[in-house]
């Protein structure tokens, strides 16, 4: 059979993430569309544990380890130095999870698209901190149970809506901003091998599911991925040089579809589900605006 | 001079088999080599085989590479047997094996 994604490997076998990760779908598809030729950067994250104790490494390049907040300046200087040596076919890419961007290392990413560095940063989006505990970051959808927003008598989930760090991205005027999901491998693929023929900072924001964050099966996780995609919960658009490109699906899914098999958004009763669906629609309406060549502000 | 710990292990050298509860046993007769199990493994657990005698649905999908689990890595998520779209992959409790 044809493979519709190539077939390299850069990522091994025997790393120790969970059953059913959905983050090491992630690093499996962007080094498949990198190639060789990369130095990938992780701050604390769950990556920073998933290539094993310190002998170990997951992946067949350079893989370098940062403090949580700096990710955006340490794929800076590596870019510089590359570029100094006459190495400028290298890929240089920070792959940090959801805390290490929408949370501490806000400020470092968003002064390495600034000074127009020609990177990749991919965030891997879990919607927790997941690696330390599940604890609420920025980037945990509204109604989400988390150890640090939970469910008892009192009822204290999450809030707040997500930050949704690829939209900061596009209101920076980054050159490449785009969404993407574990569960349209090929589309992912296309995405970055589109950001490769541009020079300059690109953004990439991914939705992995991790099975013991949001508490569903593990068998689930690719399964819950499209329903992102499907219900509009996570929409995927690509931002390139100015022009915005929204995938439309045709026929999309009521929410619930996407909460129902989660534990995580089990307490939620009919009436917040209905806000949640509204909160969708209206960030649909506004992506559409935006596509029409409108200004979100 | 290295000025930084550098390490060069590949994960690959720890096995992590014994993750798992149940295992994903292919049925190649049923198996139509569209390799979807292949693409949505997190653990590069499975891999392509050629000219191997397997079972097949009919004597055209023996000239095609078919995928094969490797049970030294296969963690038993069991996101292969969920997402092959002719239910040609089973669930087995170890315990049965």
């Amino acid at each position: 059979m044809p493979f519709s994604i190539p077939k390299e490997e850069y990522m091994m076998s025997g790393h120790t993430a969970c059953a059913g990760c959905g983050a090491t779908l992630a690093m499996r598809y962007v080094m498949k569309a990198m190639g060789e030729n990369t130095v990938v950067t992780v701050p604390a994250s769950c990556w920073a544990v998933i290539p094993g104790n310190y002998p170990n490494t997951a992946l067949k390049v350079p893989f370098i380890y940062t403090p949580f907040a700096s990710t955006g300046a340490t794929i800076s200087g590596i870019r510089e130095a590359l570029d100094e040596e006459g190495k400028e076919d290298y890929n240089v890419v920070g792959f940090a999870g959801d805390g290490g961007t929408a949370d501490i290392g806000l400020q470092a990413l968003s002064a390495a698209m600034e000074r127009g560095h020609n990177v990749f940063y991919i965030m891997y989006d879990n919607e927790a901190y997941m690696n330390t505990g599940i604890q609420r970051s920025s980037s945990t959808p509204f109604g989400a149970w988390t150890t640090t927003t939970p469910v008892g008598k009192d009822r204290v989930y999450k809030r707040e809506n997500k930050k949704v760090v690829a939209d900061l991205m596009m209101a920076q005027k980054v050159p490449y901003v785009a969404t993407a999901s574990i569960a349209f491998p090929e589309d992912l693929i296309r995405k970055i091998q589109n950001a490769k023929k541009i020079k300059g900072p690109k953004f990439i924001q991914i939705l992995s599911p991790c099975p013991p964050g949001w508490y569903f099966n593990a068998e689930n996780t690719v399964k819950i991925a499209r329903l992102a995609v499907e219900t509009r919960i996570f929409p995927l658009y690509e931002y390139a040089e100015g022009k915005f490109v929204l995938y439309k699906n045709p026929n999309p899914l009521p929410v619930e579809k996407y909460l129902e098999i989660q534990g995580r958004f089990n307490h939620l009763s009919p009436e917040e589900i209905r806000t949640i669906q509204e909160n969708v629609n209206r960030r649909w309406e506004e992506l559409l605006e935006r596509e029409k060549g409108k200004v979100i502000p | 001079m290295v000025l930084v710990p550098t390490a060069y292990a590949p994960s690959s050298n720890n096995k992590t088999s014994s993750w798992r509860t149940t295992r994903p046993v292919i049925d190649y007769s049923k198996c139509t080599r569209c390799m979807i199990c292949w693409k949505f493994c997190p653990d590069v657990a499975i891999g392509v085989t050629f000219g191997e005698k397997l079972d097949y649905p009919n004597e055209r999908f023996s000239k095609l590479e078919a995928p094969f689990i490797n049970y030294d890595y296969c963690k038993g998520c069991g996101i292969c047997a969920s997402e092959c779209p002719f239910d040609a992959i089973d669930m087995v409790q170890e315990s049965e094996m």
